[in-house]
């Protein structure tokens, strides 16, 4: 690997200094899992390397009912799914993170930092966008906000500046009566990347009979995940049945463009869009019933 | 320019002066001698360079050793309490759950690390928590058997 600074700030004033004044030389570097590999490898290079590990805004994260979940740019996978509430309130969250590389890999990898990565195959990132997540950055010029469907802009690419880091994400509280999933299709069981991803959010009707809002996103069939808002719109009102399941997953394949790839050609993954999507709803629900 | 980190290894205070682009498993290996811990792909996908890192597993080849200031950190050489080899690895042994061998460390590693946290894990919980352990060798079902066997044979100890 090539020679490069190394600094671990513990204020995010002096992290946004210290990354405006590198610039486009600087890296971030919170779980290290993608970073350091793609330094190692010549993907990337970099002067400098900001480990955020250490900004308080950047570790936190607490769980209070009823509440939005304010989650640390740089809180480890293995955070979320260990802790009970979290886990149940946010299940796509939990589904996706548990699958993302293996165990070790979880132990490092972050959730911000499957966001910032920006890989159009992401796991997170569908179940992000499902949840509604939104993700506050902050930078020389201040704090913005950019909701999770609009951070990634091409592939490993973001919306972050020069200088500016994503510091957490707010997970809008689950309301009453809804449930959500994330499913990817691979060919083996675990370790690997996804031929598709789907996350889905459901809310029901106190009943448990219809839904009243629903949010569907994509990973691995365009440049960055991808909201499918059309299926999503559409499902506003309509009953609980496999063939609306079906429908909205029809629905979801028309913001699918994907490639063909040793992962799989690309009307294989269009027709996994129908699957998962079905899947991915049906799975949701049931949760949004229990 | 160097950097001094202090660290715990195997219960023992350490210190080492890396460079900030060196791997913990480089400084591991390399400068520390404690060449247990293997490299397999460098790239976060095979896991023979595991270590316990503050109680997780983690692939050593995907963390830096200037981020283990302060760490506590466990490696195959430090799991055996003196003569006396871990129920993880005296199962390994009696089931010939190795081949080669370059996957084992990794995998004691992992497997001691999931007996901590489940003490009766079932099998399917052994396969998800060892899928970020590759073995080229055994076909894996005697690598689960003596996880399985570990487990039986508990309490472990810690
Ligand atoms: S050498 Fe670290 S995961 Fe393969
Ligand atoms: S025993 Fe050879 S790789 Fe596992």
């Amino acid at each position: 690997m090539i020679d490069f600074e190394y600094t671990a700030p513990t204020q995010l004033d002096d992290a946004i200094s210290q990354l405006s004044e590198a610039g486009d030389r600087a890296r971030i570097l919170a779980g290290g899992t993608d970073i350091i590999v793609q330094l190692r490898e010549g993907l990337q290079s970099a002067d400098l390397v900001v480990d955020v590990k250490k900004i308080p805004e950047l570790t936190q994260f607490e769980f209070t009912a009823g509440q939005d979940l304010q989650l640390g740019a740089s809180v480890p996978c293995w955070q979320v799914y260990e802790n009970s509430e979290i886990s149940a309130a946010y299940t796509a969250l939990t589904d996706a993170v548990h699958i993302i590389g293996g165990w070790q890999i979880q132990s490092r990898a972050s959730v911000g930092g499957n966001l910032c990565n920006a890989s159009p195959a992401a796991d997170s990132i569908p179940a992000l966008i499902a949840l509604d997540a939104v993700a506050h950055i902050a930078g020389p010029a201040g704090r913005r906000t950019v909701p999770a469907s609009e951070f990634c802009t091409a592939p490993g690419r973001n919306v972050l500046e020069k200088g500016e880091l994503l510091v957490s994400l707010t997970l809008p509280a689950p309301g009453p009566h809804s449930g959500s999933a994330y499913q990817r299709f691979i060919p083996r069981n675990e370790m690997d990347i996804a031929v598709v991803g789907a996350g889905s959010y459901v809310r029901l009707d106190s009943d448990g009979q219809k839904i009243e809002q629903a949010r569907i996103a994509l990973s691995a069939v365009a440049a960055t995940p991808v909201f499918a808002e059309e299926a999503s719109n559409w499902l506003a009102g309509q009953p609980i049945s496999e063939d609306v399941f079906a429908e909205a997953g029809e629905l979801a394949k028309k913001v699918a463009s994907p490639i063909d790839d040793m992962r799989g050609p690309a009307e294989y993954r269009t027709h996994l869009v129908g699957v998962l999507t079905r899947r991915t709803l049906a799975t949701a629900c049931e949760r949004a019933r229990t | 320019m160097k950097t001094h980190v202090s660290t715990t290894i195997n219960g023992e205070a350490v210190e080492f002066l890396c460079q900030p682009r060196q791997s913990l498993l480089e400084i591991l290996r390399d400068e520390l001698s404690l060449t247990g811990c293997k490299e397999g792909c460098n790239n976060g996908n095979c896991g023979a360079c595991t270590v316990i890192l503050n109680g997780l597993p983690v692939d050593s080849c995907l963390v830096l050793a200037v981020e283990v200031e302060g760490a506590n950190i466990e490696t195959v050489e430090g799991v055996a309490q003196q003569r006396q080899l871990h129920p993880v690895q005296q199962c390994f042994l009696e089931g010939a759950a190795l081949q080669c061998g370059i996957c084992t460390p990794g995998f004691i590693m992992t497997s001691k690390a999931l007996l901590e946290k489940h003490p009766a894990p079932d099998e399917e919980e052994i396969r998800f928590s060892l899928a970020g352990n590759l073995c080229r060798c055994t076909g894996y079902d005697k690598i689960v058997h003596a996880v399985q066997a570990a487990a039986e044979s508990a309490p472990a100890p810690k």
